[in-house]
């Protein structure tokens, strides 16, 4: 013990008191250069960003001014005419139909397929399936517009005519001005409806929405679907009780994505849609609106105070797909979804 | 997994009891144990499924015909696959308990909502090519523009030389602005962390979210309606950068992000400055991953029409100068196309968007096969240049230990002292 200490001592207490090294980060020159060119591109990107959006901001300022409170109650668009003849109400309300339509259909169809593609599918069908979803979803929208402006536009009638029909009586916007029964009317009464946009957008965000879906199905920890099965769970009891509530995360985040994606989607809109600025809550009747078909079919004839005003009427829209881009990507990351496994 | 041990175990278990007895052993023994089949469909379940068919074809095909005024093909559809669910839990529920037949029905719902997207989504594939193929078989599509054809001539004639090479065009303007910018923007933000960096990625993933209509309105107010620059290529290349650039920084920085952490800690650890790190390592592993999030940026951007709509105007001609003069783009030709009442430029329209689909899908494809490798594993070719690189380093270490062995003698200095360690670690 005490040779021990004894053989310590010196070690132990220096001599001098201990000068601390102070820890410094000597950098080269081609580390700086390499910090300053980082730094500049992230600023440059960071100066477009913040262009981008300030500049919209700006010139929508024009046209919210002039116009206040009667920009959001206002159904026509004329901004020509002055104050209190333009406002986004119609299109707005058309845009959520649009979207709402899409997303209710993109629902069962996305989980649906990403459950089938993470549990169901024989496993040599996996990959080529998940790339064919994932083919899906960059697919140009534009391919999208041309299937449902030639084709299900006019084969969709029939579903069309037949919802109407068989529920039009009591759901109010399932029904149609007009007798659905009436066999002369004009079958057009059915074309370039919300209802068939909404199909089309809907097969547009089901790709994005269930190929994230499906990671984060995927990632599901083994340990607990085994756990599951030796309770003596079938396979769709383990898919209710373990798979889906792990992947409740990515659920919401996925569709909220796609939501995004239908609020902003112009072509197919665009192409089928035939535009009326006033709200038409039938959404199986000919005529809608979005916001960006309105930017798609007016930009061109618009004045400078035309423009501002579809510059305020693009910001209500970025804002919107703004708001739900952060709740979707703030619930994916909080979730459980896509933890580390320790089973 | 774990059912077909559980099983037999409890079959047993009433023979197992009564072992001391040896005659009611002898009458229980010579029964022979059914393994029960826990992969494969049963047989009930498939003829459940098949009797369930037919009983609502014929109940639905009796509606339609006989019993209501319903009609139409999607309406019998939706009304023969609700009546096949009925059919098909009420026939299981003859040799099946509840969970089993919740499972069964769950899994026809499951399968039957996904073969629906996938039968619409190749629908969609198909058709757009079925009524592409009748223009695209002929030559002249892609080697001539439509300054030679009107609307009414046939489809000899006209082509859409003109979109490609719009496209083209665009697209490498765009990327030439957005991929280095965009990928330095990346490395900045997973390599100077800091607050600034968080600003900066929060503001990307804000912009993520810009619908693309309103980058093109944004190009169309500040540079078009201003008078800066016309209705051009170049204002269509720069609508297709604003739109892209925040996906391509926001999924390179993802895979940035992935770099392990202890490569960089080793290459810091050799003494290598940051620079040289991010050139030698950073970079170098995550290289198909980048590779991958450019590609696919890419096909988003070839795709995207609004905002090309806003910005690149339209014009019939070949059109190589991005900087004066309109340019069209495939979508943008689609669109105007399709939007025409003559059958043949509807169909030059659909060949138009074949031949974009096909330029997406050539992407998508390159982009498969060089993602999905994760950070860090490297292809057969570049493993043997890697190895090549480390000979030459290992022959430049010996030659420089020679070098020093030799100024060594000359001074009368400890050769050991000069270059300790660095031929044992080089070679690997």
């Amino acid at each position: 013990m005490t040779d021990s200490t004894a053989l310590l001592s010196p070690i132990v207490e220096p001599d001098a008191p201990e000068v601390r090294r102070k820890a410094e980060t000597h950098r080269s020159g081609a580390d700086l250069a390499f910090r300053g060119i980082a730094r500049g591109a992230g600023f440059a990107v960071l100066a477009i960003m913040i262009l981008v959006g300030g500049f919209l901001a700006l010139r929508a300022t024009d046209a919210l001014k002039s116009a206040g409170w009667s920009f959001f109650t206002v159904q026509a668009w004329d901004p020509d005419a002055g104050p209190g003849n333009f406002g986004i109400l119609s299109v707005l309300v058309g845009t959520m139909l649009i979207a709402g339509v899409a997303i209710s259909i993109a629902i069962p169809l996305s989980i649906g397929t990403a459950l089938y593609i993470s549990e169901y599918a024989p496993r040599k069908l996996r990959s080529t399936l998940t790339a064919v979803i994932d083919l899906m979803a960059a697919v140009p929208s534009v391919i999208y517009g041309l299937w449902g402006f030639f084709f299900l536009q006019w084969q969709g009638i029939d579903l069309s005519k037949w919802l109407a029909k068989a529920f039009g009586g009591w759901l109010p916007f399932l029904s149609v001005e007009g007798d659905p029964n009436d066999p002369l009317a004009t079958e057009t009464m059915f074309t370039s409806s919300t209802f068939i946009v909404g199909i089309v957008v809907s097969l547009m965000i089901t790709p994005i929405a269930a190929s994230i879906m499906r990671e984060v199905f995927s990632q599901t920890p083994m340990g607990e679907r085994e756990g599951a099965y030796a309770l003596g769970a079938t396979r769709t009891g383990m898919v209710a009780m373990v798979v889906i509530p792990f992947g409740r995360g990515g659920i919401i985040g996925g569709l909220m994505l796609g939501l995004g994606r239908a609020l902003g989607e112009t072509i197919a809109v665009y192409m089928i849609i035939s535009l009326v600025t006033k709200v038409q809550p039938h959404i199986l009747e000919n005529g809608g609106s979005s916001i960006s078909a309105l930017i798609a079919s007016r930009y061109g004839d618009a004045s400078g105070f035309g423009l501002s005003a579809l510059m305020a009427a693009g910001l209500v829209l970025f804002l919107f797909t703004l708001i739900i881009n952060f709740a979707a990507a703030s619930i994916v990351s909080r979730s459980r979804s896509g933890a580390a496994s320790d089973g | 997994m774990t059912m077909t041990e559980d099983a037999p175990v409890v079959d047993r278990s009433p023979a197992a009891e009564p072992a001391v007895e040896p005659a009611t052993a002898v009458a229980v023994e010579p029964e022979p144990e059914v393994l029960r089949r826990t992969t494969g469909t049963p047989r009930t379940t498939i003829l459940a499924g098949l009797g369930a068919l037919i009983a609502s074809l014929s109940v639905t095909s009796l509606l339609f015909t006989e019993l209501t005024a319903m009609s139409g093909m999607l309406a019998f559809l939706c009304v023969a696959y609700v009546i096949f669910v009925g059919v098909y839990a009420c026939l299981l529920s003859f040799d099946e308990d509840g969970p089993a037949i919740r499972d069964r029905i769950a899994s026809v719902l499951v399968q039957s909502l996904a073969y629906l997207l996938f039968t619409a989504l190749v629908f969609i594939l198909v058709f757009t090519i079925v009524r592409g193929k009748e223009a695209l078989v002929h030559p002249n599509l892609f080697t001539e523009d439509m300054t030679t054809a009107t609307p009414l001539d046939p489809l000899e004639m006209g082509g859409i030389l003109h979109a490609i090479v719009g496209t083209l065009i665009q697209i490498s303007i765009a990327l030439t602005i957005t991929v280095p910018l965009g990928i330095a923007a990346a490395v900045y933000l997973s390599e100077i962390p800091g607050r600034m960096g968080r600003f900066v990625r929060t503001i990307v993933e804000a912009m993520t979210a810009l619908p693309s209509i309103v980058a093109g309105l944004f190009i169309y107010s500040a540079l078009i309606w201003t008078q800066l620059v016309p209705k051009s290529g170049l204002a269509a290349a720069l609508a297709i950068s604003v739109m892209m650039l925040p996906i391509v920084i926001r999924s390179a920085d993802v895979v940035l992000r992935l770099v392990p952490g202890n490569l960089k800690e080793a290459s810091y650890a050799l003494g290598a400055g940051q620079w040289r790190t991010v050139w030698h390592v950073v970079l170098p592993t995550t290289r198909s991953g980048l590779t991958t999030a450019v590609i696919l940026g890419t096909a988003r951007g070839i795709g995207e029409t609004s905002p090309v709509l806003l910005t690149a105007g339209y014009t019939l001609a070949l059109n190589a100068n991005p900087l004066n003069e309109p340019m069209v783009s495939l979508p943008l030709a689609v669109l105007n196309f399709v939007k025409s009442p003559q059958p043949t430029m509807i169909a030059r329209g659909f060949a138009a968007g074949v031949t974009l689909l096909v330029l997406v899908m050539i992407l998508f494809v390159i982009a498969r096969l060089i993602g999905g490798k994760p950070a860090g594993q490297i292809g057969k070719r570049r493993a043997k240049r890697r190895a090549q690189a480390s000979k030459r380093d290992f022959r430049r270490i010996e030659a420089q230990h020679r070098r020093a062995a030799a100024a060594a003698d000359q001074f009368g200095a400890d050769p050991a002292a000069v270059v300790a360690g660095t031929s044992d670690g080089a070679g690997r």
